[in-house]
């Protein structure tokens, strides 16, 4: 390892957002060739600190070095004229556009007026094959895999001759098999001579794949260490700073009736045919979680929203406690005892604008109770948000602020408060810790188990494969809309899962070729 | 900060009024590059409006029908959905109380209610047909309205032509007595103006805005829809319905307008070439009051008397009326671009809180 | 035969207008704002087509180039009002359905100001004298029903033959149309790889209003020869109409207004049958819009999307 000049150098950089400090201070620097790892919680201010070299937010302090050389990186434009590329987690793609199109935006070959899209296409070949980063030019990325899109968004920034590569949390968004085809991809990156930073809160990753790790927590960095030298529960230790353990006491399963069923439930895809979700059967019971691993993107959100009501079931059935609901309203469906914790809170879960307590009854069956005779029960619905926030810890300084005032993670657990209150008979949670803190998610996991074991059935969909181990009794692995199988998370070994969520195998049917 | 100071403090309450100024001020500065003396103008306004009692009387008059379509305007926008089509509403609710008014013979104390109600009842159901294309057949709702719009246009002119004006004519035959909602005394009061029970009931088309949206179930979901349609539609509401009765009430409020035109203040009907155009005037309303009940009455006074003062204008300063639409205009492009303001403005407030700031240069020198 | 191509050509004269309003639209809405102000834009073309004529004729003395004139002039009008929209929506940021509605109202209210001011009272300009007329493109306009439906008219026709498919190469070819829709339908992505959203949302309006210009200064010179507060009514809002209809692209624009125009064509071609004579005229006037409504309810109305990012001014901070 060269000591050299390094590469990049940010010395002393602080940033300030209003109410906070994302950056305090911080120092770092990057050798040619290494692949340095960022590690940190959500929140901790990786992304910031990204964002500054990258010309996305000045710094208020401190300065970046570029090769030795002090520089002022007023924009994405000049980060990328030193040779600085970023890959992004929320992909920067023009959907309807070509990958080729997406490649070369900005710098587009041209013939005379009109683009060349010959030598386009011809170039980008070219860059994907010596990097080993496969991809057709002439496809649209709307109709392409999330890894591919990986793919044209790191290939963005080497068409553009990027040294210095900054991934933000790539691995996301990817399958099993994805995730080690990037890290594969990353390591011959580095042996290219290509220098990266690589922002992940994945200790897995980190281990494999990095030469240095530098820690940040609430904005200052804890420390800098070679990867070789370190281990998985030193950096997570670092990361949280002090001893954690999310692993929770949990009691026996003790099911009870069936309260969901699900019968060969199939949701038509679009006009290309093939349905979304495709004939999926299993039980839940009470008292009992049930998770459903997979990668984003393999039906789960259909397969949710048709529990919910949201998209029509065009096969199978779903019974509630025995009812049938295949084709139920949204609301019947609410009072037939089905909560839900939605993916996207501030979407689905949440009217912004609306006020704490008002939010608090949106949907509610009891319609009674909020509502005397059309006009809203303004006392009854300000005690009920009183008692919510008070008992699950939703902090806000008065009920009657609007909700998008709140944080992400209260905002989240004003979700759950609503959701779990109303005594549901079916739960379900879709990523009900994502964007939280570490406190925050013991929180929503302690209320999940308790829910449990208050007899509950609850359905647990995550792209955390540890949260669903933890809390699950049981995992049904989904992929392409089907169920490959189900495991038990005590037994089932990592791999198992990650296979039949990429789609080779399963359970109870051996690895199919 | 005690509260009085507080409310001025906030943007949302001086913004309007800076905008007023920059408009009026805009319009002075069109008035003297076209020749025009401002102030004879502006003063003659003012005159104009507070002169008589008839004058006072009769800028009410102008401000009822911008007031009902301000809020017809103002509650679909609550709603989320952008009613660009208050004017057909306006057409269809006159017309219907003009049909009821003439073809139609009862005792006064059920002849005039019943005008009023059938002209409401259509013009809510002419808002509704945008509300159930949206709804139902996925049609943008500004396409949809424009459309109606000139169909009630052509369709008010057909049912007047063909049914109600004699051959020749213009105007069709004044309604019957017993249909009328004018107030005779008042107008007396007030010199001659045409008062009628418009206003009134404007204004008690405002508080029911304001206790429809905020404290009923109806209004919880249609404002829920208006924020976040996602998320109502999670939460189990109805939105398809919702667009329907948004337009229902919304068309109603315009239609509304459109009856006390013809029972309370013409007494007759006229064929149009085109619309008078109070539907588009209520958007401007609606805009200038933030959506709001009280904004929308003050608004619609603004407006209102900004126009029927602009004859005064016209009269004593020779300007064309045009300038008044200029300075509203004005108004609501500067309440429309009120960051452009509050950059201007903001030096004089020194005490803001969180601001954001702004990076630091190389050397660490904050800008 | 000889009617249908008659029809078609008078087809046209109502088109062409609604043609350019909606291509401007198409350009502004492809660079992600929305321009409900395209009725004023055409009011301040026709205005200024309107005047600039008016004043050749009078002191210029040049005749024949004249409307030559008052086009441009209609295309630098649109312009300064698009110049407004896009300094409010792009750079101040405001709600872009607002800011079209006001100017539209103060491009009417001002452009009737200044007819007021210079014709001295008169709510509408002098007649011009010098108006364009057809002018049959040789060769081409002898082909049997083609040369008499499509080459048979005047010079701001032929205009809008070439504009359509440059407009569609222009987009959909170049580098610059890249840019454009980029921005359009993904500002962060076009951004962080230095496109400047701004500039290419301010070019987007720009061409909106003179296009749109173009438009109300066709009307002008082609159809009513003076301007006053009926010259444009409602063509503004027909030509959105027309851009959602054609779904943001060129050809589709040129084949919806052409639509729009026909549903007005056929009214004056009706009044020839008979059998009109029975249908009350106002029902003759409402056939363009009524066939309108079905045609959006029935078919078109399900899946239309423009473009993604259309409608919300572009936040950097939030990317």
């Amino acid at each position: 390892m060269e000591h050299a000049v390094p590469v990049v150098e940010l010395r002393g950089i602080t940033k300030r957002f209003p109410g906070i400090v994302a950056n305090d201070a911080i120092s770092l620097e990057l050798r040619k060739g290494e692949i340095h790892a960022l590690l940190g919680e959500n929140g901790a201010g990786k992304s910031t600190l990204m964002s500054i070299l990258f010309g996305l937010y000045q710094p208020d302090e401190g300065e970046i070095l570029v090769d030795g050389k002090p520089q002022v990186i007023d924009g994405p434009g000049k980060a990328i004229e030193l040779g600085i590329g970023m890959v992004h987690q929320h992909f920067k793609l023009v959907q309807p556009f070509t990958v080729a199109e997406n490649i070369v935006l900005g710098i587009e070959p041209s013939k005379g007026l009109s683009i060349n899209y010959r030598q386009a296409n011809a170039k980008v070949k070219e860059l994907s094959e010596r990097y080993g980063l496969m991809v057709d030019p002439t496809v649209k990325v709307e109709e392409i895999t999330v890894g591919m899109q990986q793919r044209v968004e790191i290939l963005k920034t080497l068409y553009r001759g990027a040294e210095i590569l900054i991934f933000d949390e790539p691995t996301a968004v990817l399958t099993v098999q994805e995730i080690h085809e990037l890290m594969q991809i990353l390591k011959r990156l580095s042996g290219e001579g290509k220098s990266i930073i690589l922002i992940t809160h994945k200790l897995k990753e980190i281990m494999e794949v990095s030469d240095r790790v530098t820690i940040i927590r609430r904005g200052k960095v804890v420390g800098t260490v070679n990867t070789a030298e370190t281990n998985e529960s030193e950096l997570a230790e670092k990361m949280v700073g002090r001893r954690v353990s999310l692993d929770k006491p949990k009691a026996a399963a003790k099911p009870g009736e069936v309260v969901l069923e699900l019968s060969g439930v199939t949701v038509a895809g679009t006009d290309k045919g093939k349905p979304v979700v495709d004939d999926v059967t299993f039980n839940i019971r009470a008292g009992e979680i049930v998770g459903i691993a997979g990668v984003d993107g393999n039906g789960q959100h259909e397969l949710v929203e048709a529990l919910t009501g949201m998209r029509p079931v065009s096969g199978g059935t779903i019974r509630l406690n025995g009812k049938e609901i295949t084709h139920a309203s949204v609301k019947d469906r609410i009072k037939a005892g089905l909560s839900n914790i939605p993916e996207d809170r501030q979407k689905h879960g949440l009217v912004l604008d609306f006020s704490v307590s008002e939010n608090l009854i949106l949907g509610s069956p009891e319609q009674d109770r909020f509502f005397k005779g059309g006009f809203l029960n303004k006392s009854e619905i300000d005690r009920h948000a009183t008692k919510l926030i008070e008992a699950y810890d939703v902090r806000t300084p008065d009920i009657h602020n609007k909700t998008r005032s709140l944080s992400g993670g209260n905002q989240q657990k004003a979700i759950i408060a609503r959701e779990m209150e109303r005594d549901p008979q079916l739960l379900i949670a879709v990523q009900p810790t994502r964007g939280l803190d570490i406190g925050a998610i013991s929180f929503v996991h302690d209320r999940l188990l308790q829910a449990r074991a208050e007899g509950k059935a609850i359905l647990l969909i995550s792209y955390e494969l540890d949260e669903l181990h933890r809390l699950s009794d049981r995992i049904q692995v989904i992929f392409d809309g089907r169920i490959m199988g189900e495991v038990d998370p005590e037994k089932a070994q990592d791999d198992e899962v990650g296979l039949m969520m990429a789609g080779k195998m399963q359970a109870g049917k051996g690895a199919s070729a | 900060m005690n509260k009085a100071a507080d409310i001025f403090n906030k943007p949302s309450t001086y913004i309007p009024f800076i905008a007023i100024l920059l408009g009026l001020l805009c319009g002075g500065i069109i008035m003297w590059i076209g020749g025009y003396d401002p102030f004879t103008a502006y003063g003659a306004l003012w005159k104009t409006v507070f002169g008589t009692r008839y004058d006072f009387g009769e800028t009410i008059v102008a401000i009822t029908p911008i007031l009902f379509t301000g809020l017809a305007v103002g509650f679909a926008f609550r709603a989320g959905i952008f009613n660009i089509g208050a004017d057909g509403q306006y057409i269809i609710g006159m017309t219907a109380a003009t049909i009821v008014g003439l073809k139609v013979h009862l005792p006064a104390f059920i002849h005039a209610p019943l005008a009023l109600i059938v002209g409401t009842l259509c013009g809510a159901l002419w808002g509704a047909l945008v509300g159930w294309l949206k709804a139902y057949r996925g049609v943008n709702e500004v396409i949809s309205a424009i459309m109606l719009n000139w169909i009630a246009l052509y369709l008010s002119n057909y049912v007047l032509r063909d049914f109600l004006v004699k051959k020749g004519e213009q105007k069709t035959p004044n309604i019957d007595d017993t249909a009328s909602l004018s107030i005779g005394w008042l107008s007396d009061f007030m010199k001659g103006a045409r008062m009628d029970w418009g206003i009134w009931v404007g204004l008690l088309c405002v508080v029911i805005f304001y206790v429809l949206l905020w404290r009923t179930k109806q209004g919880y979901e249609l404002r829920a829809v208006g924020h976040n349609a996602d998320a109502a539609k999670a939460a189990g509401i109805n939105i398809k319905a919702s667009f329907i009765k948004t337009m229902m009430i919304s068309g109603a409020f315009a239609g509304l307008g459109g009856v006390f035109s013809v029972l309370g203040v013409f007494h007759y009907q006229v064929v149009q070439a085109a619309s008078a155009g109070y539907g588009f005037d209520g958007i401007a309303v609606a805009l200038l009051g933030g959506n709001h009940p009280l904004g929308i009455l003050l608004g619609a006074i603004l407006f209102g008397g900004l126009t029927y003062g602009s004859s005064g204008m016209n009269f004593e300063a020779d300007v064309p009326t045009e300038i008044v639409r200029i300075v509203i205009g004005s108004i609501i492009f500067f309440v429309a671009s009120h960051g452009l303001i509050r950059t201007v403005i903001q030096p004089f407030f020194k005490k803001r809180k969180s601001r954001e700031r702004k990076g630091a240069d190389m050397n660490g020198n904050v800008g | 035969m000889g009617t249908l191509a008659d029809l078609i050509s008078s087809t046209l004269v109502f088109s062409v207008a609604l043609i350019f309003a909606a291509l401007g639209g198409v350009f502004s809405e492809r660079s992600g704002v929305f321009n409900i102000g395209l009725e004023g834009m055409m009011t301040a073309g026709a205005f200024g087509a309107a005047i600039a004529s008016y004043y050749m004729e009078t002191d210029g003395g040049a005749t024949t180039s004249s409307p030559w004139v008052g086009l441009v002039a209609g295309i630098v009008c649109g312009f300064v009002f698009a110049l407004l929209h896009a300094y409010a929506t792009v750079s101040l940021k405001a709600d872009q359905t607002i800011v079209g509605v006001v100017i539209n109202i103060l491009a009417v209210a001002v452009t009737l100001y200044l007819v007021k001011i210079i014709f001295e009272g008169a709510g509408d300009t002098a007649q011009l004298k010098n108006v364009f007329a057809k002018w049959p493109i040789p060769l081409l306009s002898d082909i049997p029903f083609l040369g008499r439906a499509f080459f048979n008219s005047y010079p701001t026709t032929y205009i809008a033959y070439i504009l359509v498919p440059l407009s569609s190469y222009l987009l959909f070819k170049t580098p610059f149309g890249l840019r454009l829709r980029s921005v359009g339908e993904h500002p962060g992505a076009a951004d962080t790889v230095g496109i400047n959203v701004t500039k290419y949302r301010y070019i987007g309006v720009l061409i909106s209003g003179a296009l749109a210009g173009l438009g109300g200064a066709t009307i002008t010179l082609t159809t009513t020869s003076n301007f006053s507060h009926s010259t444009i009514s409602g063509q503004g809002f027909i030509a959105i109409a027309a851009l959602i209809f054609g779904r943001w692209n060129p050809y589709g624009v040129f084949g919806a207004a052409f639509f729009f125009g026909m549903a007005q064509a056929l009214r004056n071609f009706l009044t020839r049958f008979e059998f009109s004579q029975s249908i009350p005229t106002e029902f003759l006037y409402m056939l363009p819009y009524i066939l309108t409504l079905i045609v959006l309810a029935g078919a078109v109305g399900k899946s239309v999307r423009g473009p993604a990012a259309a409608g919300e001014a572009y936040d950097p901070s939030k990317r």
